[in-house]
């Protein structure tokens, strides 16, 4: 096993080589620093990075639930191949779930009110999907930026969900006070501990959006658990094989329909859990938080960062969702930019910034091999 | 030696191929066929495309165990044929006997997992993955990991991804593909290629292999090891239906023979009846006899 | 219910009008459907374009009210020569950017259409943010009428009152309805006529069918996907002069929505059918029209959807069958 890790393929050890090849506990202990520097992120202050014009807490948290977003997004485009241009439809429907149980209609903490988000959000997935995933990829484009605008417009439309004016005094996330945080300073260039401008650990306040970002690093982790489980195994493969291939796929045993329309309800699934997510922090929901624009924006994401990786779509929607706030001067501009982007990526780089990266799964294939010729018996 | 410099080149390609590699199909408890009795059954099948007659009437069975050989002119309907076998195409009438009972109007790879499994004639590997990841969708038709499994790692999904590819695994082996296990198929040599399609329809576990121009594309000495191959596939327990080009390869390995022409059966029989029947000599050269020897 | 049977005159002819332009638009997302086995998304823009172009050239000429016949006629003429021109040009100019970088390489339709989602943002903000790229050039104040509100209605200056010409069950039907109406129908009649007759029309047909055999019998497919662009494009501009006449107004994203719903006519009638996009427009002019009238206007955007999702789930090969050549899955 041991004998195994030393890169043979590249022969000047770079540094993705020589990551590999640490120790399993000293990789432990990078990943763990790491976390730790995302978690401080937002009290660290760091020049530069920091936003001046607007609250970096609150930025950090729309930068990760784009970040939640475009991996459930990649599920659906990236692993099976099907572009979805309404994704904000599940986005809202999360949301809005979440407003109607905990306060338009009834009055549930929101704690209870996620869980039957994301699994409203699922359903309507398989609702959505199961007629249109039968006809042709580009017309299920079409079909999902319509279904976009259906979700919008009903929004709008129903007094139910108080239309326009939308739902406010959404409850924030349970929290415990635990103890205060102080931030850095850098104000006389070299930093300063500030301990007059603390977060609580861990508080869902207005105001100071840090907790919110925390809460969202934590759901990003989980999902990106279940999204590596589930890429690597039977059912990651099929959605690979019918992106590939739809017709092989199917006479290779392959229930091509039944997973495309696994991975449109997964997605659909995690773009409620956002939309729960982006309730909870904003407390106010209006449809005009829906636009079609933020399913563009989504796709533009998942695409300049690398469909089909899930790394590369963290890249792609930290610069979807990070330059624009960095940036605020020509946010305006945004959209011209981000489309710009997109015809720019596809004729010159349609893999996206970050491919999916084929080297990583052989060396883990290498792995396997020499585990199963060790268990062989007349090996 | 001769023709030193093309040898030299194919030795770096090819591999060894371990027929003696134990690939036997797998007991999944489906029903079972005793040997030489009828496996598949194609009973008066026809196939319209608008006004065209693809397929016209056309029956023949597949025994058990055997190698049967579906030969005829380009256009004949040989493909149309196996696309009707899986799936791909439903008879205008007729219908398609497997295992004893009607395939009807069964979703396609609702029939691979029954036991019928294919080849391409062009090569349709799935390129972005690994030629071990290719034969890992093959066995996976019988698997049924789903997503809770999946992200539980439960018992099921660590059985069947074990057993899986030490199975898939085995099969590369077979074919003298082991050491490109985790090449990207689409950076396969084209032999390579062709034998990756047929580890990946093997490993469906199918009572029936069908193989649809698998020599395409070889020269004399790759054809001649294919149909060693193609014996020993048969002999680990497997039937095999083989669309083939070129007579003799089509001659030596099967053990009977039906002739298509124009979407009709013109003959059937073992390769010597084949061989000597006028009719096949007519259509298949479109020449006289004498002109055919 | 009684609504819809009240007006249901009124609601049959605008649904003809508004109708007869979804066609209009439809017959180019048909036309390069039916030659390149793609989506151009970017077409409403293309219709966006040539909204602006006739607006933009009626202010420039000083089109205004109670002009006599004579003016009126020229005032629409040139309306027409203008965004169709416009239009024209800005297709083509997809075609040659967004494009046929992506054909040269054989890129799969999933990235053309990233391509075309692409140019689509670009070329609508560029429309939405004039004002400022004017003001890089310093042109903001000279092409002040031009460039404000950017993003808000620009309303076309009214040239013809519409007036009524004959009632129907208590409406008027107006002068402006009637030469929407046929106007649009001659114009599809016409590229009909141009498909089946000219020899550019057997060269797309031939194109459609089979693009390698077009190209051994000598068939230019780089010309052929260009004027198809281009024709396409030209259509898209008549249909714009056609809805401001019958709507007023237009905007940097008036696009999008009348995009879709084209493109839900021409998969309506049978995508690459040209036939099929005149007979979905109509359809879906009247389905919405109707529909709306049922469950209230704010639902007549959400009608349209839900109509395409039913196509496609009933009847994906549209009411006419896919044919400029003939389907091919």
């Amino acid at each position: 096993m041991s004998t195994s890790t030393t890169p043979t393929r590249t022969s000047r050890p770079d540094f993705k080589g020589r990551v590999s090849g640490l120790p399993t506990s000293a990789k432990i202990v990078l990943w763990a620093l790491f976390a730790v520097f995302l978690f401080a992120l937002p009290l660290l202050n760091i020049p530069f990075i920091t936003t001046a014009d607007s609250d970096f807490g609150g930025v950090l948290f729309t930068v990760s639930t784009y970040v939640l977003v475009a991996l459930g997004l990649n599920i659906v485009v990236g692993y099976a191949g099907l572009l979805d241009l309404g994704y904000v439809g599940f986005y809202a429907i999360g949301a809005y779930v979440v407003g109607v149980l905990s306060s338009q209609h009834a009055s549930l903490p929101w704690l209870v009110a996620v869980p039957v988000a994301i699994g409203v959000a699922m359903i309507s997935g398989v609702i959505l999907g199961a007629p249109t995933l039968r006809v042709r990829g580009d017309y299920l484009a079409i079909v999902t930026l319509g279904f976009g605008e259906i979700v919008r417009l009903s929004l709008i439309n129903s007094q139910w969900l108080n239309g326009a004016q939308g739902i406010s005094n959404i409850p924030r996330p349970p929290g415990v006070t635990l103890f205060e945080l102080p931030s850095l300073d850098w104000s006389s260039g070299a930093p300063v501990v500030d301990l007059d401008n603390t977060t609580t650990f861990i508080k869902f306040g207005i105001g100071d959006f840090i907790p919110y970002y925390w809460l969202a690093l934590v759901v990003i982790g989980l999902v990106l658990l279940f999204d590596i489980l589930v890429k690597n195994s039977r059912v990651g493969r099929a959605w690979e094989a019918t992106r590939e291939d739809e017709d092989a796929a199917e006479l290779m045993g392959v229930p091509t329909f039944r997973f495309k329309l696994l991975a449109f309800s997964l997605g659909a699934a995690i773009g409620g859990l956002s939309g729960a997510l982006f309730a909870g922090k904003a407390g106010f929901i209006s449809p005009d938080n829906f636009i079609l624009l933020l399913s563009i924006l989504f796709l533009a994401a998942v695409v300049v960062g690398g469909a089909g990786n899930r790394w590369g779509v963290i890249v792609g929607a930290i610069v979807v969702g990070y330059f624009p706030e960095r940036f605020r001067e020509f946010a305006e501009f945004r959209v011209l930019v981000f489309g710009l982007a997109l015809m720019l990526l596809a004729i010159f780089r349609p893999q996206g910034i970050l491919p999916p990266r084929r080297a990583r799964r052989v060396r883990r294939a290498d792995e396997r091999e020499e585990h199963i010729e060790e268990g062989l018996p007349d090996a | 030696m001769p023709e030193p410099t093309m040898k030299q080149s194919e030795a770096e390609t090819d591999s060894v191929i371990h027929t003696e590699v134990d690939i036997t199909p797998l007991d999944l408890g489906g029903s079972t066929v005793p040997e030489g009795e009828k496996l598949l059954e194609v009973d008066d099948v026809t196939l319209r495309f608008g006004g065209v007659v693809a397929l016209d009437g056309v029956s023949f069975d597949i025994r058990k165990g055997e190698i049967l050989g579906l030969i005829g002119p380009n256009g004949a309907g040989k493909t149309t044929c196996f696309n009707v076998m899986t799936g791909v195409y439903q008879p205008t009438s007729g219908g398609i006997r497997f295992l004893g009972a009607a395939l009807g109007r069964r979703k396609k790879f609702a029939i691979t997992k029954l036991g019928i499994a294919r080849t391409f004639q062009n090569i349709r590997l799935f390129a972005n993955m690994t030629a071990l990841e290719n034969v890992m969708v093959g066995v996976d038709a019988h698997h049924s990991t789903g997503v809770i499994s999946a992200m539980f790692r439960l018992p099921k999904h660590r059985h069947e991804e074990n057993t899986g590819y030490r199975r898939a695994f085995d099969l590369l082996r077979f074919m003298g593909l082991e050491d490109k296990a985790n090449e990207l198929s689409r950076n396969l040599a084209y032999g390579d290629q062709r034998r990756l399609e047929i580890a990946r329809a093997l490993a469906t576990n199918p009572s029936l292999l069908c193989l649809d121009e698998p020599a395409a594309g070889f020269n004399p000495a790759e054809k001649l090891r294919l149909m060693e191959l193609i014996r020993s596939i048969r002999d680990q327990g497997y039937t095999v239906l083989l669309i083939e080009h070129d007579m003799r390869l089509v001659m030596g390995v099967t053990d009977r023979i039906v002739v298509l022409e124009f979407g009709r059966k013109i003959a059937e029989g073992a390769p010597a009846e084949i061989r000597d029947n006028p009719a096949v000599i007519a259509a298949y050269l479109g020449v006289d006899e004498e002109d055919a020897s | 219910m009684q609504f819809l049977i009240d007006n249901f005159a009124a609601l049959t002819v605008t649904g003809l009008a508004i109708g007869a332009v979804y066609s209009l638009i439809a017959l180019g997302y048909t036309f390069v459907y039916g030659v390149l086995r793609l989506i151009n998304f970017a077409h409403s823009e293309v219709f966006m374009y040539g909204s602006f172009a006739a607006v933009w050239v009626v202010m420039v000429i000083g089109g205004h009210p109670g002009g006599s016949i004579g003016q009126v006629i020229f005032w629409v003429a040139l309306m027409f020569v203008a965004a169709m021109a416009m239009s024209g040009l800005v297709a083509v100019l997809i075609e040659r950017v967004a494009y046929r970088p992506l054909r040269k390489r054989n890129a799969p339709p999933l990235i053309a259409l990233i391509s075309a989602i692409g140019a689509s943002f670009v070329l609508s903000e560029t429309m939405g943010l004039r004002e400022k790229i004017a003001g890089w050039f310093g042109l903001d104040d000279t092409l002040r009428p031009y460039v404000n509100n950017s993003r808000n209605n620009v309303p076309l200056p009214s040239i013809i009152k519409p007036q009524g010409v004959f009632s129907i069950q208590g409406y008027e039907v107006t002068n402006v309805d009637i030469f929407v109406i046929v106007g649009a129908i001659a114009m599809m009649i016409m590229l009909d006529q141009f498909v089946s007759r000219s020899r550019l029309g057997r060269g797309i047909r031939a194109v459609a069918m089979d693009p390698e055999a077009a190209a051994l019998m000598g068939v230019n497919r780089d010309r052929v996907i260009r004027v198809t662009f281009l024709v396409g494009g030209v259509m898209a501009g008549a249909a714009a002069v056609f809805y401001l006449l019958k709507i007023g107004s237009t905007r940097y994203d008036v696009g999008f929505i009348l995009g879709v719903k084209a493109f839900t006519a021409a998969v309506l009638g049978g995508i690459g059918n040209l036939r099929g996009a005149l007979l979905g427009g109509i359809v879906l002019g009247l389905a919405e029209n109707y529909g709306s009238a049922l469950v209230g206007t704010e639902w007549k955007d959400v009608v349209a959807f839900v109509l395409l999702v039913v196509i496609l789930l009933f009847r994906p090969t549209g009411l006419l069958g896919e044919s400029l050549g003939k389907a091919r899955a």
